[in-house]
């Protein structure tokens, strides 16, 4: 008996102090293998008398479990002592850089363009188009603008060569023309705008020869002023995000429309810098007014019997204002830089529900 | 437009004052551009008297005076040769901000001398050019008071923005007029009786054209024994208050006339006049006339001339001429007064590009009554500042057509703006602002607009005359009824698309560019435009004189800019308008891309990579996917423009439309525009994308197969020029319809090959269809595979 006890004392102790898996493996084969001390102990149950028989051999196998045991948690402890330094050995320097997101950005003027279509969207409007270089008929005189009318002066316009007929091709100079294409395509009830480029013969610090206007049409029976007045303040406000935004309307003229109407926004300057809201001052924004019944009368409607009202706005001047870019002219620079800092990421898709402003 | 504050009260009686009237006159359509008030501007001077002056003992042109500023005096250093004992001039003193030298005096000590302040000349203060020595003042000026009040100078000037329409505000009185209408006080009255002159004029009219609308009416009237000085003290100061220099006296009244009643006039030197008669009629051709501002400009007949027996001397409503003109010498004039036709003033002023205060009234309409009910009110201003005396009035013309009234009903106003003016009110202001009404009955008017409102022509303009004047304010502020509670989609597929190509482009980290439409004939030219229909014909530099064929020459020239700004690896694009024509079908909506530099830089992980045809060709398939055209169903063909690199370009074609190109950018294109490093690009036109049938929101049933797919490696040995597309077709073909993917992942073609000859590899996906394949029909598959390869393109399956 004696020396089944020093045999376990011997198994667990060298379980204990072993420190390589295979010295572990050694160690089991010599207790419990085929040929190990353990099974060797069982063996010679056979030569016992009867009456010890039964407890050497539960003895026996007592130690056995211990053994195994033993073998058992110690296996654990060196895997997990192995992992360990496995891990150690795989570590990397995680400062180490990796490569920056998508640097790709949108324009600020395709981003403002796509917020005052949401806006105009809810109300109804849809997104009408024409061509960039367009006959005198549709950029002046179907808008009521006779040759040689004073506001033609205004336009600064750029014309192309004359054609073999003497016509001369203009590049248009205001979304206007859209208005006529589309009522000629089409029965009232109308409410489209159309955001589009436009070009004057201008370059300077507030001028560039090609910039972008936003053109807007209601026509219906019983649209009136007071539409007009509604519908803009929705827009200013919602486009702005002000809620009490000022919005003045004051007498204008635009050959194409009568009455019109300038439309102002309220804003307060402080320290250079120019703040959207109530105020002190006002922001000339955009001009509107009934549809003129000569270009009712031009477009084949009755002007006694459908009007409505059109708007234009500048939208460089919309992105100015709402982004704080201060310089137009930056707007077709095509600057990294600039375009990094000004520019919106492509996933920032504006509307309604998840909000417009910025 | 500009007047001064108590030019505008000569016209108009109103207790509202300067604050209030700058509030209103925006709300009625005349906007504020400027106002300038000198007595504010000028504040810090004041008049002083020199009680003494001495020369100073250590500088020769400098004196030492002793100023008294009504409460003390001070020593002051002057280096005027005018500055004089007894003299009152104007005093800035220490800490003053002096306009004129834009510095702000401090005490100074002049070469030993003391001075407690500056003695100003007019061009110091910045009231005029004159800086011949400091301002003599009259001497019954008082000491202590401000200098702009001394000189006149304390009344405010005005400048408003006159729209197009409105010619009758391009005189102070239509301004008045205006006012009074919105309530601010009311219209002076001003004699226009006809003045009876004192003798027969020497001169007449005669009107030689045809038609009756060039020159309807015109009057002239002989001046004799005029003394033709400087003009009046008030009426010099109003004219530089508006920008005008004062020239005599016979010049300022017709400058003075113009502003204040708007009414352009000419006068000639009577005297200079040959024979004794002004014929009104076209130029002829060959004709020319020396203008008043001393350039000669050649007439053509449709110009409207006036002539005596030496030929034209006058351009009819744009200016008159040199040799006729009145000078310091006049001592006879006849004055003018005429109607032409407004288009004929603007085509002629528009060839001869001769710009003027009057070619700018006659253009926007002036009273046609003004010849005859003016000309008694310029007349006695005539005797009364030149001492002269008048003729009788010589009248010609065939007469102004009478103006037609036009049927206006009460109710129009609120239908058109949707407020309810009340009929007394909507009469009251038509009638301040010069209308006639003549009632049918209490809501049918026939209203007949006044001489001065050309602009005038039917319902609209009158509702917009009482609607402004009754105020914008008044409008209701009403939301555009919903025909949808759920607003509609706002955009075409077209355009909804656009902008999932840019989002697509963008999330490939390009950035949107926009550039101009137009670019330099040279460049336009290198990307197949430069046709002579798209130049323009009055560009504004010669850099953007031609509408733009492609959008890539713009994406290179800014990469250039950028690399020479020292950004690198670039990539821009941008979607706009090409123009092939003029025609609005030839106007083609483009996307255009560029990259430059590197796709990747190289870093701790990777080499450097040099963006590559095929960067390119994946743009434009992300770009096409994005618009819903699946590449699948397109050839590739290597027929790309000669601006992309010959051997390394393409194009997307389905059937025989491009959609578009791709490809490396031609060398010597990137190298003309600056372009360094390796730069690739490509173009989509959106006008070959077919519009995608409308099959409704529901996909197509997914029929997915339980099958597990296999997947076959191969290797084929086939010629240089068979292209992968051609190789990967006839894989497809052969293993039809079991092959669903077909993937190369090795192309080689080094010296372990045979001349003109590569090796593509080749990893299959396989799928069985109804059962598991078993491995004889696997064999067959490929074997059909192998088949097909070496009959379509001449391979074998590399050993």
């Amino acid at each position: 008996m004696q020396s089944l006890d020093e045999l376990k004392t011997r198994l667990l102790t060298q379980i204990e102090a072993t420190q390589t898996s295979q010295e572990l493996e050694e160690i089991r084969l010599d207790a419990l293998g085929k040929k190990g001390v353990l099974s060797a102990q069982l063996k010679s149950l056979g030569t016992m008398p009867a009456e010890e028989r039964k407890s050497f051999g539960q003895l026996v196998n007592q130690i056995k479990q211990e053994v195994t045991d033993a073998l058992g948690a110690k296996a654990s402890v060196l895997a997990a002592a192995a992992m360990q330094a496995k891990l150690a050995n795989e570590a990397l320097d995680v400062t180490l850089p990796v490569p920056s997101q998508s640097q790709g950005r949108m324009h600020p003027l395709s981003r403002t363009i796509e917020e005052i279509t949401a806006i105009f969207a809810d109300m109804g409007f849809s997104v009408a188009e024409g061509p960039d270089v367009e006959s005198d008929y549709y950029n002046f005189t179907a808008l009521n603008i006779p040759p040689e009318h004073p506001a033609r002066q205004e336009h600064d316009t750029f014309y192309l060569k004359a054609d073999e007929t003497g016509a001369r091709p203009v590049l248009r100079t205001q979304t206007s023309p859209v208005q006529i294409r589309t009522m000629e395509a089409n029965e009232p009830p109308i409410r489209i705008i159309a955001p589009g480029r436009t070009y004057r013969s201008d370059h300077d610090a507030t001028h560039s020869p090609m910039f972008h206007q936003c053109e807007g049409l209601v026509i219906g029976t019983d649209i009136h002023m007071g539409h007009l007045k509604g519908c803009l303040i929705e827009f200013c406000k919602a486009f702005f995000g002000v809620d009490e935004l000022p919005v003045r309307f004051r007498p204008s003229f635009f050959p194409f429309t009568e009455p019109s109407a300038e439309v102002d926004i309220g804003c307060s300057r402080k320290d250079g810098g120019l703040k959207i809201g109530a105020g002190d001052d006002w922001l000339e924004i955009l001009g509107s007014g009934m549809v003129h019944p000569t270009v009712l009368a031009n477009c084949g409607y009755d002007p006694e019997v459908v009007q409505g009202f059109a708007f234009g706005m500048g939208i460089e001047r919309l992105a100015m204002l709402k982004y704080g870019i201060p310089d137009l002219r930056t707007f077709y620079d095509t600057d990294l830089r600039w375009m990094r800092h000004y520019g919106f990421m492509g996933h920032d898709v504006p509307a309604l529900h998840t909000g417009i402003v910025g | 437009m500009k007047f001064t504050w108590n030019w505008l009260k000569d016209h108009l009686d109103t207790t509202a004052s300067l604050d209030e009237i700058l509030e209103v006159l925006p709300m009625i359509g005349l906007e504020v551009e400027e106002v300038d008030n000198p007595a504010e501007r000028l504040a810090a001077f004041t008049v002083a008297e020199i009680v003494s002056a001495k020369p100073h003992p250590n500088a020769d042109k400098l004196q030492v005076c002793s100023v008294n500023t009504g409460d003390k005096t001070l020593q002051i250093v002057c280096g005027a040769p005018n500055a004089r004992a007894g003299l009152k001039t104007v005093l800035a003193v220490p800490g003053t901000y002096i306009p004129g030298l834009d510095i702000t005096i401090k005490k100074g000590d002049i070469r030993g001398e003391e001075s407690h302040g500056m003695l100003c000349s007019a061009s110091e203060l910045g009231i005029s050019e004159d800086h011949d020595g400091i301002m003599e003042l009259p001497s019954n000026t008082s000491i202590g008071i401000g200098a702009a009040e001394a000189a006149g100078l304390d009344d405010p000037m005005i400048e408003i923005a006159i729209t197009p329409n409105r010619g009758d505000c391009l005189g102070v009185r239509g301004v008045a007029r205006d006012l009074a209408a919105a309530g601010y006080g009311t219209v002076k009255p001003l004699d226009f009786t006809e003045e009876e002159g004192s003798f027969k004029s020497e001169i007449s009219w005669v009107v030689d054209i045809d038609d009756a609308t060039s020159c309807p009416l015109v009057t002239g009237r002989h001046f004799k024994g005029i003394n033709n000085q400087p003009s009046p003290q008030w009426m010099q100061q109003r004219l530089t208050a508006i920008g005008q220099r004062p020239i005599d006296v016979l010049v300022d009244i017709t400058n003075y006339i113009m502003f204040d009643i708007g009414r352009p006039l000419h006068a000639y030197d009577a005297q200079k006049i040959a024979g004794g008669q002004l014929t009104i009629r076209h130029a002829k051709s060959g004709e020319s006339l020396t203008a008043l501002n001393e350039k000669t400009y050649q007439l053509d007949d449709e110009m409207i001339v006036i002539c005596d027996d030496n030929g034209p001397d006058d351009i009819a409503g744009v200016m008159g001429g040199d040799r006729t003109a009145v000078s310091e010498t006049t001592t006879e004039m006849f004055l003018e007064i005429a109607i032409f036709d407004a288009v004929s003033v603007a085509v002629t002023g528009r060839k001869l590009n001769l710009h003027s205060d009057a070619r700018y009234r006659f253009e926007r309409g002036l009273d046609t009554e003004g010849p005859t009910a003016f000309a008694g009110y310029i007349t006695r201003m005539i005797k009364s500042l030149t001492g002269a005396s008048a003729s009788h009035l010589v009248v010609a013309g065939k007469g102004v057509a009478p103006i037609a009234p036009i049927a206006f009903h009460t109710s129009a106003v609120k239908a058109l703006t949707g407020v309810d003016v009340p009929a007394q009110k909507q009469e009251e202001i038509l009638a301040i602002l010069g209308f006639q009404i003549a009632k049918d009955n209490d809501e049918n008017w026939q209203v007949t607009r006044p001489t001065w409102r050309p602009d005038v022509h039917g319902k609209a303009d009158i509702i917009e005359e009482i609607i402004r004047i009754y105020g914008y304010e008044h409008l209701p502020m009403l939301s555009l009824p919903r025909d949808e509670m759920i607003a509609k989609p706002s955009v075409s597929k077209l355009q909804r698309r656009t902008n999932y190509l840019r989002r697509s482009l963008v999330a490939r980290d390009y950035i949107e560019a926009v550039t101009f439409s137009f670019m330099k004939e040279e460049d336009a030219k290198l990307f197949g435009g430069g046709d002579e229909s798209l130049q323009l014909a009055n560009p504004i530099s010669a850099e953007l004189n031609m509408m733009r064929p492609s959008i890539l020459p713009n994406l290179l020239q800014a990469v250039g800019r950028n690399l020479r700004r020292g950004s690198q690896d670039l990539c821009f694009f941008e979607v706009g308008p090409v123009f092939a024509g003029v025609p609005a079908d030839q106007q083609y909506h483009v996307c255009g891309g560029v990259r430059q530099g590197r796709m990747r830089a190289a870093d701790w992980r990777y080499e450097n990579e040099a963006v590559s045809v095929f960067d390119a060709k994946a743009d434009l398939i992300a770009a096409l996917g994005a618009i819903g055209v699946s590449v699948d169903n397109l050839q590739i063909t290597n027929e790309a423009p000669d601006y992309y690199h010959p051997g390394r370009s393409g194009a997307l074609v389905q059937g025989r439309t491009v959609l578009g190109y791709f490809g490396e950018i031609h060398p010597a294109i990137a190298k003309h525009f600056d372009v360094k490093g390796a730069c690739a690009g490509f173009e989509l036109f959106f006008q070959s994308v077919p519009t995608p049938k409308d099959k409704g929101p529901a996909k197509p049933l997914l029929a997915l197969n339980s099958l597990q797919s296999l997947s076959r490696d191969f290797a084929f040995v086939v010629d240089g020029a068979i292209s992968a597309d051609a190789l990967m077709r006839a894989v497809k073909a052969g293993g039809k319809p079991f092959v669903t993917d077909v993937r190369i992942f090795d192309v080689y073609a080094g010296d372990k090959m045979e001349d003109g000859k590569k090796s593509v590899a080749l990893n299959v996906t396989i799928q069985p269809q109804k059962a598991t394949l078993v491995d004889a029909e696997i064999v067959e598959i490929s074997d059909k595979i192998i088949a097909a390869v070496a009959k379509n393109c001449g391979g074998q399956i590399r050993g």
